[in-house]
């Protein structure tokens, strides 16, 4: 039997506020001793009241509007009850019937193809305290619970590994152009459950959910939902039945593992905030965020591709982060459009194979784009030649001096007089008189050594063009 | 409206209520008459009114996204009957 994969995704966002969600406790608790960023309110003491971070709403609502939800004009706050020490209060002040956002949708792009997923809603919540297993005991730390936490949830219209991959990058990339949140898994900050079934193709009935847990990294989250689509696959087809249940990823064994059966059916007992009132949202509040919202990263995309002419591929990885796209745009301000693609090879090429290779990101460069652009002056007047120019702006990327000074100081102009590379020719001829016997035996490597030997003994300075023109005369072909 | 044996468990269950066998037949009856009560206010009629959240007659109520200091780790983990590195110590978590 032929079966299709359904996963719905459930991302869970810390936001970039301050203060938590409803006290003023600094969020600022990443590295901090535990228990040292707690107040009465968030410890869950009687007789404190909560009171809603106005900034967290805002990003919840610029997200929602970002995704294409509604936002609905009433919307309230409630009580999750649940018994796990991980909630100070024994409730999760979350929201049930009447969240931020509603009905949105994300494009994703997997295998080339496009794809609209449909997001269900998105909702504010308060993130839980940290706990740390010693085997015989538990022990609590505060200091995260009451963090304004985010959550996404789409319609279970995903289906596969790969999608859900480019649904979360995609998600990321939003929230990360709007400054909501950093979107970094590694942290914590971002997390992502998944729900997978599977159900025979074209048939509109799901089997048996799985809820997926522990998904640390989007490495995990992709082996995880390939590991477990196959794993169910493998029960039907050994004769097994599926059955509902939350597994979590094993990172290190490549698995997943039962946590425990959803016999029964949580059983949370929602009911409405009564500490909170509900909230009326103002037209003009919402419109005037409206505004504000930054250009998404598609349509970005499809604004780079259309001003400056540049490929897919180049507006795809540009937009990617909207800090690289920033830097690109910021670059064009101070050259001509024409340039547009040659910015982009810099940046898809060299650039980032040297953040890569530091650990770094483009938003702490020490080349700004004014000094990216004196360098490729440099390159377009003939002053450095190419390969000069990498070097250059390996200096540059390490030292954040001015390309100009790098090359005055390192003797690297672009040596383009015939008379003086004529001598040096002769010179490097002279000395490779084996190489010019290959090359007249017909061997046309022997040109590229040669060339190679001129360009060593010039530093890399002599203008390839020239030396060509001269090694072609002196060899006597052409 | 008449309890089962089983709703009063699941609700004992759900506020962590150990109940005995006598205590499990008097609720049903107490919870029962309690619930009884209650659908009597079904009688009215409320098509057109809308379900009231809260009572308090207060909406969008808010606070500018501004620090302040927390208190400090003493205080915090003074009326915890077992602490440990500095955190509270409670009975083994398994996930």
């Amino acid at each position: 039997m032929n079966y299709e994969t359904v996963i719905g995704l459930e991302v869970h966002a810390q936001l970039l506020t301050r203060s938590k969600m409803f006290c003023s406790c600094s969020t600022d608790y990443v590295n901090a001793p535990p228990n040292t960023h707690v107040c009465p309110i968030c410890l869950g003491m009687p007789g404190t009241l909560p009171v809603i971070n106005k900034k967290a709403v805002e990003y919840t609502i610029m997200t929602a509007l970002a995704l294409e939800c509604t936002i609905p004009e009433y919307t309230k706050f409630d009580r999750k009850n649940y018994f796990y020490p991980d909630m100070m209060k024994n409730y999760q002040i979350s929201q049930y019937d009447a969240p931020i956002g509603k009905g949105g949708c994300l494009a994703i792009n997997s295998n080339g193809h496009q794809k609209k997923i449909n997001i269900t809603r998105v909702h504010l919540e308060e993130d839980v305290a940290k706990l740390l297993h010693r085997g015989e005991y538990s022990l609590v730390d505060v200091n995260r619970s009451g963090i304004p936490l985010m959550e996404t949830v789409s319609e279970p219209e995903i289906s596969s590994a790969e999608e859900a991959r480019d649904y979360l990058i995609k998600l990321r990339t939003i929230l990360r152009y709007l400054g909501v949140s950093t979107g970094n898994m590694e942290d914590g900050s971002f997390r992502c459950d998944a729900n997978i079934s599977i159900r025979p193709a074209g048939s509109k009935e799901l089997l048996s959910k799985v809820e997926v847990k522990n998904m640390n990294s989007f490495k995990a989250v992709y082996q995880a939902l390939k590991y477990e689509s196959k794993r169910q696959r493998k029960v039907l087809e050994e004769g097994g039945t599926l059955v509902q249940e939350t597994r979590g990823w094993m990172d290190e064994k490549e698995v997943t593992v039962s946590q425990r059966s959803k016999e029964y059916a949580d059983d949370y007992r929602y009911f409405p905030e009564p500490d909170l009132p509900p909230l009326f949202f103002d037209r003009a509040w919402i419109e005037e965020i409206k505004a504000r919202l930054p250009e998404l990263p598609e349509a970005r995309k499809e604004r780079l591709m259309a001003q400056y002419g540049l490929p897919l591929y180049d507006a795809s990885i540009l937009t990617s982060s909207r800090a690289m796209a920033d830097y690109f745009e910021n670059c064009l301000k101070l050259t001509s459009p024409d340039k547009a693609k040659i910015i982009s090879n810099w940046l898809l090429g060299d650039f980032s194979r040297l953040l890569n290779a530091t650990d770094s990101d483009i938003e702490n460069t020490r080349i700004s784009p004014g000094l990216l652009v004196e360098l490729l002056n440099l390159v377009d007047k003939g002053t450095i030649s190419g390969p000069t120019a990498k070097a250059v702006f390996e200096k540059m990327f390490y030292t954040g001096k001015k390309a100009s000074d790098i090359v005055a100081k390192g003797k690297l102009s672009q040596l383009s007089d015939a008379t003086e590379l004529n001598g040096i020719v002769k010179q490097v001829l002279a000395n490779n008189a084996k190489a010019v016997a290959d090359y007249k035996a017909g061997k046309q490597q022997a040109l590229t050594f040669l060339t190679g030997q001129i360009m060593k003994a010039t530093r890399g300075t002599a203008n390839p063009a020239v030396v060509r023109e001269i090694l072609v005369h002196e060899l006597g072909g052409g | 409206m008449k309890l089962s044996r089983q709703q009063v468990e699941h609700v004992a269950w759900l506020a962590r209520l150990g109940l005995s066998e006598a205590e499990i037949e008097k609720f049903a009856v107490e919870l029962s008459n309690i619930l009884e009560n209650f659908e009597i206010l079904n009688q009215v009629d409320t098509a057109d009114v809308p379900p009231a959240t809260h009572a308090v007659p207060l909406q969008s109520v808010f606070r500018e996204d501004q620090s302040s200091p927390s208190y400090p780790q003493s205080d915090v983990l003074a009326n915890a009957p077992k602490k440990e590195e500095s955190c509270f110590k409670v009975k083994p978590v398994l996930e």
